[in-house]
């Protein structure tokens, strides 16, 4: 097994470099540079002209390509044209705010999901199981932004509820007092984010309860004189839960992912938002390093789902 | 046939019905059975007849919300027709295994193998852990796994279909169970398994003397193992008797005409004998009259019962309707006279 994992790593290093050079062209491609329409009206036409020799933007793209591999594997991805920093520090200092966000979701995510798609295959066509299917059917039709400025126009604007943007507030002050800042402003964009991503385990969940009720193996269950709660929990659930075990790795990884829409809509300082503000400052060296990152997690997380899989479920094996 | 021993269950008047559109149909119809101590009994029919469904009643294993059955099944006193959930799970395992027959579907895919077995100790018995994990060893050993230690570990996936059938045995014979009902238990098998599973099934019957209860619609299976055969059709079993009844002396045309479709390893030259028809669904059944009539449209229907009824024709031989008095197959020479013994040899050359 360790040895496929082995291999499965060093498989991910040919398919992040091809994903690199594939992004790093389109980025290339896109109209304008950094330094477009930020630059003082009154700088001369001269000095745009060197600070774009400066920054190497004038040299062939494959030699800033091979300049930018070559840093970014001593762990130099550059710095950010927009925000003048090293694009790791902006990184890991996103990373953490999406990390807050995403766990707490996550977690809701699954608190909510879970007993859900469990009434809703246990009571099939119950009234319980229609509601639930109701909720299922507007989270997954109606775009999830439009429930975020739904929820930022009530609770943030008309109630005065929770903030409406940032991570932190600016006042709080001390572990605690942060700590606590902290959780205040990712409940809103958190509970939302959960409400909006529990489709998938419930359909997942409803319907695997519902055939596996039907299995052999669970009226041989049954035949043993098991009471109907053991046979519930123990054959029928336990089987039910693979697919969404099937996921888990790739949950995992998407925790540093962010959510693209979430976090912009929400004006929250994460991932997401950072992927967004960089594209739209042609910030080639945040968002190249980001699409690697992200491809890389992908990979990751994919890798972590077939040995998570593997652990469960005893048909599969990793070899 | 050796009905001095003990009575295990006697199923009076059962009806098992389905709910097919908020209307309920019969799909065992009014079926009166006896199994005794060290009994094999077989059930035989085709897809649909109603045996498989008969065998779920008798364990309460349908769903009480699309199904509704009749009728008395008692055991020692005890009528398993609407018994209480918390009551039927102390008979099932401990006085009733079961046997199914897909050996694959049957068990729990993420589950030891050690560990499905023992499921049923513990809610029947007082073992500890490692008392049952003794048992489980000494059952997998009772039932022909050459190695019980390895196997306990291992997961379903991992054992052969005949091992996998071994295991469902053994898993019904837990708690060495007065009552065994083994639902089609050689039909997923190779042949070659199929004899192994079937004397298995035997040497387990002889030593904890249990009463099988035996469903198959392969009458190889029954020749060789049962003592008394009960013969369905369409919910209704048309004849009953012992084993040497049936097999020497049959006499519904259902009977018959199964016997025919039988290909015979010494007849090469002839072509199998197909009923014609197919066993009608739960809706379309008719419910009235002689219900194997369509598929003997020679028979006049003056040959028939308005409402076919068992007769008993010597001690024990039980047959339904009286047609079986003129029965005849059209591409027989001259009509077969009532009893006139077994129809194998009407064969006709081209």
């Amino acid at each position: 097994m360790w040895k496929t994992i082995l291999r499965r790593v060093l498989l991910m290093i040919p398919q992040i470099i091809i994903l690199s050079l594939f992004v790093f062209i389109l980025a290339k491609m896109m109209p304008g540079d950094p330094f477009t329409g930020l630059i003082n009206p009154q700088t001369s036409a001269s000095q745009i002209a060197q600070i774009r020799q400066e920054a190497g933007l004038n040299d062939p793209w494959p030699v800033q390509y091979f300049r930018w591999v070559g840093n970014a594997l001593h762990g130099n991805f550059g710095l950010s044209y927009q925000f003048h920093k090293p694009v790791i520090d902006l990184i890991s200092e996103r990373a953490v705010n999406t990390l807050y966000l995403a766990v707490f979701s996550v977690i809701l995510t699954y608190l909510i999901s879970i007993p859900l798609g469990i009434w809703a295959g246990r009571y099939q066509g119950s009234l319980i199981d229609n509601s639930i299917q109701f909720y299922n059917f507007v989270s997954i039709s109606v775009p999830s932004f439009v429930w975020y400025l739904l929820a930022i126009a009530l609770f943030g604007f008309v109630w005065h509820i929770f903030p409406t943007s940032g991570s932190v507030s600016v006042q709080a002050s001390g572990f605690i007092g942060v700590t606590l800042s902290r959780l205040y402003h990712i409940i809103l964009p958190g509970v939302l984010i959960a409400l909006m991503s529990t489709a998938g385990n419930i359909q997942y969940l409803r319907s695997g309860i519902i055939d596996n009720q039907l299995e052999d193996y669970v009226r041989t269950a049954r035949s043993k004189g098991v009471p109907e709660r053991v046979v519930f929990n123990k054959h029928i659930l336990r089987n039910s839960l693979l697919p969404i075990a099937a996921f888990f790795g790739n949950v995992i990884t998407g925790l540093l992912g962010g959510s693209v829409f979430a976090e912009t809509i929400f004006s929250y300082p994460g991932m997401g938002k950072l992927f967004i503000d960089s594209v739209q400052a042609r910030d080639y060296s945040v968002m190249t390093a980001l699409i690697v990152m992200y491809g890389f997690l992908t990979l990751l997380g994919n890798l972590l789902s077939d040995i998570i899989m593997s652990i469960v479920d005893p048909r599969i094996r990793i070899d | 046939m050796d009905t001095s021993d003990e009575l295990l269950l006697d199923i009076q008047h059962l009806h098992t019905a389905f709910r097919v559109h908020d209307e309920f149909f019969d799909a065992v119809d009014d079926v009166s059975l006896t199994l005794h101590k060290n009994e094999i009994l077989a059930l035989v029919g085709e897809s649909g007849s109603g045996k498989s469904t008969l065998a779920t009643s008798i364990i309460g294993l349908h769903n009480p919300r699309n199904t509704r059955v009749t009728g008395d099944i008692m055991y020692n006193e005890l009528n398993l027709v609407g018994l209480n959930e918390a009551l039927f799970n102390r008979i099932r395992g401990n006085d009733i295994g079961m046997i199914f027959q897909d050996p694959l579907a049957a068990l729990n895919p993420l589950m030891r193998i050690g560990e499905q077995i023992a499921e049923s100790l513990v809610y029947h018995t007082k073992l500890n852990e490692s008392e049952r994990n003794a048992r489980v060893l000494e059952l997998l050993d009772q039932v022909g796994i050459p190695d019980p230690a390895l196997t306990a570990h291992q997961y379903p996936h991992e054992l052969s279909g005949g091992m996998r059938q071994r295991v469902i045995i053994a898993i019904a014979i837990a708690c060495k169970p007065p009552i065994i009902i083994a639902d089609e238990p050689t039909t997923a098998l190779d042949v070659t398994i199929q004899a192994q599973i079937l004397d298995l099934l035997e040497d387990i019957q002889k030593e904890i003397g249990s009463g099988i209860l035996l469903i198959t619609h392969d009458l190889g299976v029954v020749a060789e193992t049962a003592d008394t055969v009960a013969v369905m059709y369409s919910g209704q079993i048309v004849e009953q008797g012992s084993v040497y009844q049936v097999f020497d002396n049959p006499l519904h045309p259902y009977t018959r005409s199964l016997l025919r479709s039988m290909p015979q390893a010494d007849q090469d030259d002839e072509e199998l004998h197909v009923i014609q028809g197919t066993v009608p669904s739960l809706v379309d059944m008719q419910r009235t009259g002689d219900r194997f009539a369509p598929r003997i449209p020679w028979m006049p229907a003056s040959s028939h019962e308005e409402n076919p009824v068992l007769h008993e024709v010597e001690p024990g031989h039980l047959v339904r309707c009286t047609c079986y008095k003129t029965f005849y197959f059209p591409d027989d020479k001259q009509p077969a006279a009532a009893g006139a013994g077994s129809s194998q040899n009407a064969s006709e050359g081209e």
